[in-house]
């Protein structure tokens, strides 16, 4: 039997220690979020414009309701594309 | 008793500075006249549009802020739907961290138009002590390996 030293690899392997995600929102306090500032919205929307999933972003619920208002919003006020390819 | 609103509009590119300088007074007085008052007014100029709305793809942007009672919403709705001028409306109530973002919101702005003299000098001292942690650091390394 090998025993765990003899065990060699040519790399060595990768493990992926997976990164905790958190709600920005609530680590930074932001307690408003504004659906003229398109730019900082841009953080939540895909290439093609869709909104991004809480699995993805890693915002509480609370702020993904938000997140997804202002987005509305701004699409109203064509700040941001309804639909769109290659945002950013 | 007075809630507080905004209302962003989005005027033809077609207009003269001014004709829509007309059409912004025009909505101001029309909201003075009905027991509201102006917190705040901003032009954001000329812009493009994300998408075209009926065939024109920049258009004039205004941002009001205001006071107003909730039945005068309604009014000011009907008062753009009629209006040719205007393309894309929309107004929002304001709760009360709405309200606190938009003055710390408006305070960045006049301060953007501040000089900026202090903030150099402030980096200028943050980069010293920097320097001295990571030769600290280079000499503790050294004392290890001895």
């Amino acid at each position: 039997m090998a025993q765990q030293d003899d065990i060699r690899y040519l790399n060595p392997p990768t493990v992926d220690i997976k990164k905790k995600k958190y709600c920005r929102f609530k680590k930074a306090g932001i307690k408003y979020i504004d659906y003229k500032d398109a730019e900082f919205l841009k953080k939540f929307l895909n290439e093609q414009g869709k909104i991004l999933p809480r699995r993805i972003t890693g915002t509480s619920l609370k702020y993904q309701k938000k997140v997804a208002q202002a987005i509305k919003r701004a699409r109203h006020i064509a700040l941001l594309p309804y639909v769109t390819d290659l945002l950013k | 008793m007075l809630k507080q609103y905004e209302t962003v509009f989005i005027a033809t590119p077609v207009l003269s500075d001014a004709q829509m300088k007309e059409a912004v007074a025009k909505y101001v007085t029309f909201i003075k006249d009905n027991g509201g008052e102006i917190v705040h007014q901003e032009d954001w100029g000329l812009r493009k549009l994300a998408y075209p709305i009926q065939k024109k793809t920049t258009g004039f942007y205004h941002l009001i802020e205001f006071k107003a009672g909730p039945e005068f919403i309604g009014n000011l709705e009907t008062q753009y739907k009629r209006d040719e001028r205007i393309i894309r409306f929309h107004t929002v109530s304001m709760d009360k961290h709405a309200i606190a973002y938009a003055e710390r919101r408006r305070n960045k702005i006049s301060e953007a138009t501040a000089p900026k003299a202090e903030k150099v000098e402030k980096v200028g001292h943050k980069a010293e002590p920097k320097a001295e942690t990571k030769a600290e650091v280079a000499e503790e390394e050294t004392t290890v390996k001895e």
